[in-house]
């Protein structure tokens, strides 16, 4: 579980200063899900950077199951994203001179398997998103849900505790975004997953449980009963 | 997962990676054929100081040279002629070259300095022979024959007025028998019978050059005449390059008494026990050994000039220093080269390392890249490299060195007396031997600049961060 308190995010550009998240406090339940929204440059990126352990905040403390991300030495947050997070990027972020197969692959590469339990379990994600059939496929040769998927069976295969998406479904077109969604909601009631996910979608937004919003690094929780 | 994405970014990438390999293919193989050309010019060289001093000789002793006197007192050779009426008349001269000697006991004495391993003298003489005949009336006397030829034993026509006189001349070397491992000599090759018995101190027997015997028309078995006696061909010898030491070699002995100078010799050849401390040994007999004049390769190799020593004073400055430039701008580029492909993968190497990877793991991925394209610009330099050598070596051009100029080559063969400039041109075809050694400075390089490389990009690549996953490039 999540627990955030006065994460303050600060870039520096050149003699400016950049507030792209203040005094940010938020709790995530095991297994809970999050949809962020905001404006765009509001901060939505910088927080998810912050849960995934991409980065570091400037203050304040973000805790995952009581580990306090935020000085976490390098090498251990290192394994903090190896073993409990799995991300899933607007632009997919695929290897391009590896094949579906290997793409999955390098998410295993820390946890140090057995080459062939790394090809066994590689494969098994990506039937399970439905590309059983494109395992030797580079992404070049992919349609960009396929590829997606692809990424998505990269954040999945090492059974996170967490994923994290930023925008997933931004980079494609209005009937692949559904088919994403599904998937994505498919495997967080499946795997029990704590999920967090930025999206411009208002749609999804308003069918969200739980609805944070961004606006100039400043955070506000909605809870949609309804939903 | 090292190998394979290794492997699938360079086929993948073939052609980032072939520039950056090819950059250091260029510059590996030029070091390769400098380097090579350079050991054909020092063997070119080598070549040249062999054929003057025989193998294994590293320095020799003459007589230390006096200032000739105004008016010229020293003893030139002097033809005498009854200028009678009619009749042939001849005259034969054996005269020692340069007409300076030295006591056999310099041997000994030179043999007892430090540092000197073996000591064996020598005596180089001329041989001129004058004969012809004067008609009446006409009294003038030949003009002797002019000494400062090359010791090729050519003859020429003395015309004068009513004289006709023909001059034969040739050289004479007087070697020890005893040492045959030492000497001039030894830079020929025996091609036909024997070489001297070690026992033939005083015999009446020749090895001859086969030049001479050549154009004199002998052969084992034969007789050759030196001043009216007859020595008994055993062997004929070829020059290994260039000319001969002399056209006849005799036993010592026999040399000197033919030519009036019992317990004389004109050169000592010398070799040190330890040929890195041959500047100590020339000191050492230099000062122990009075009125002698030591001359050590090093010392004839700096009067070596002509296209051999232009082309090898190229080849070692302008070579080395383009080839390493090349080498080194081939480094630098492989660098930036493999800097700027890290650049364009920010987001990939920030996914790796979002997903888990540890930053020295997608450090060595890297490297590893640029060691690759490394061996692979080895790979194709070494080639080149090989082929260039290749290519110069078949082609084999001809370089001439001239040795001489204000040094007194005391080697025999150098023919004439009273030599201040010895002139003696060789034509040595080059050649470009590579050497394991040049092989390995090559592959050395080539890792060497694929870890450079991989350096510049290993770096860049350390200093990502995972949130460069989420970069806004491309
Ligand atoms: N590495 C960085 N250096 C400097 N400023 C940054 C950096 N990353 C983000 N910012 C700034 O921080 C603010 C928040 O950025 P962030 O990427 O979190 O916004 P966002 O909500 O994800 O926007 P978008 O919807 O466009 O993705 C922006 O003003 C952005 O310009
Ligand atoms: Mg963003």
């Amino acid at each position: 579980m999540y627990d955030l308190r006065g994460v303050t995010k600060t870039y520096r550009r050149g003699k400016a200063t950049v507030q792209a998240l203040a005094d940010v406090d938020l709790t995530i339940e095991d297994g809970g899900r999050l949809v962020i929204q905001g404006p765009t440059g509001g901060g939505k990126s910088t927080l998810l950077q912050m849960l995934g352990g991409l980065d570091r905040p400037t203050s304040g403390q973000v805790a995952l199951d009581g580990t306090d991300l935020a000085t976490l030495p390098e090498a251990r947050l290192t394994r903090v994203r190896s073993e409990n997070i799995g991300f899933v990027f607007q632009s997919f972020n695929l290897i391009p001179t590896l094949t579906a197969q290997e793409n999955v692959e390098t998410a295993l590469v820390p946890l140090k398997l057995r080459a062939k339990d790394r090809r066994e379990r590689a494969a098994e994600a990506l039937e399970s998103v439905g590309l059983g059939e494109r395992l030797g496929h580079l992404p070049g040769e992919m349609s960009g849900g396929q590829q997606q998927r692809v990424a998505i069976a990269r954040a999945l295969v090492k059974r996170p505790k967490v994923l994290l998406a930023d925008e997933p479904t931004g980079n494609l077109d209005e009937s692949m975004r559904d088919e994403i969604m599904e998937l994505l909601e498919g495997l967080w009631k499946e795997h029990g997953l704590t999920f967090v996910m930025v999206t411009h979608d208002s749609a999804i937004a308003r069918r969200a449980p739980r609805l944070a919003t961004i606006r100039k690094g400043r955070l506000t929780v909605t809870e949609n009963a309804g939903a | 997962m090292f190998f394979t994405y290794l492997r699938r970014e360079l086929r993948r990438r073939r052609k980032a990676a072939l520039v950056v390999a090819s950059g250091l293919a260029l510059g590996i193989a030029l070091v390769i054929v400098v380097n090579s050309v350079s050991a054909g010019m020092k063997q070119a060289q080598g070549e040249v100081l062999e054929s003057l001093y025989g193998l294994g000789t590293d320095m020799t002793v003459t007589k230390a040279q006096e200032e000739p006197e105004e008016g010229g007192a020293v003893a030139r050779p002097r033809f005498k002629f009854d200028a009678s009426d009619g009749g042939e008349q001849s005259n034969d001269m054996l005269m020692v070259q340069g007409f300076e000697t030295l006591s056999t006991s310099t041997v000994d004495t030179v043999a007892r300095q430090d540092g000197v391993a073996n000591a064996v003298g020598g005596l180089s003489l001329t041989s001129i022979s004058v004969s012809g005949d004067f008609k009446p009336g006409e009294m003038k006397p030949a003009q002797p024959a002019q000494p400062g030829q090359k010791g090729s034993g050519g003859s020429g026509e003395v015309r004068g007025g009513g004289a006709d006189f023909g001059v034969n001349s040739f050289t004479v070397f007087g070697t020890d028998v005893t040492e045959p491992e030492l000497g001039p000599l030894t830079s020929s090759t025996l091609t036909k019978g024997r070489t001297f018995k070690t026992s033939e101190t005083d015999a009446k027997v020749a090895v001859l050059d086969s030049a001479y015997a050549k154009k004199e028309d002998l052969a084992t078995g034969d007789e050759v005449e030196v001043k009216g006696k007859k020595f008994a061909v055993v062997g004929i010898a070829t020059a290994d390059k260039g000319q001969p030491a002399a056209n006849v070699y005799i036993p010592l002995k026999q040399a000197q008494t033919l030519a009036d100078a019992k317990g004389k010799i004109t050169t000592v050849y010398v070799k040190a026990a330890d040929s890195q401390a041959i500047s100590a040994v020339k000191d050492a007999i230099q000062k122990n050994v009075p009125d002698t004049t030591v001359t050590t390769s090093a010392d004839l190799a700096k009067t070596v000039s002509g296209s051999l020593d232009t082309a090898a004073g190229l080849a070692s400055t302008v070579g080395k220093w383009l080839s390493y430039a090349v080498l080194a701008a081939a480094f630098l580029v492989a660098g930036l080269l493999t800097s700027s492909a890290v650049s364009r993968r920010v987001r990939e190497f920030g996914t790796l390392k979002a997903l888990g990877w540890k930053s020295g793991r997608v450090t060595r991925q890297v490297v590893g890249e640029a060691l690759v394209n490394g061996l692979i610009g080895g790979a194709l330099g070494i080639a080149a490299g090989l082929a260039g050598a290749y290519a110069v070596t078949a082609v084999s051009p001809t370089l001439t060195a001239e040795l001489g100029g204000g040094l007194r080559v005391a080697g025999p063969g150098g023919g004439g007396p009273a030599q201040d400039a010895a002139e003696r041109t060789l034509d040595i075809a080059l050649s470009a031997p590579v050497s394991l050694a040049t092989i390995a400075l090559a592959a050395a390089l080539a890792i060497g600049g694929g870890l450079i490389a991989g350096g510049f990009g290993g770096w860049r690549a350390s200093r990502l961060r995972p949130a460069d996953a989420l970069r806004r490039v491309e």
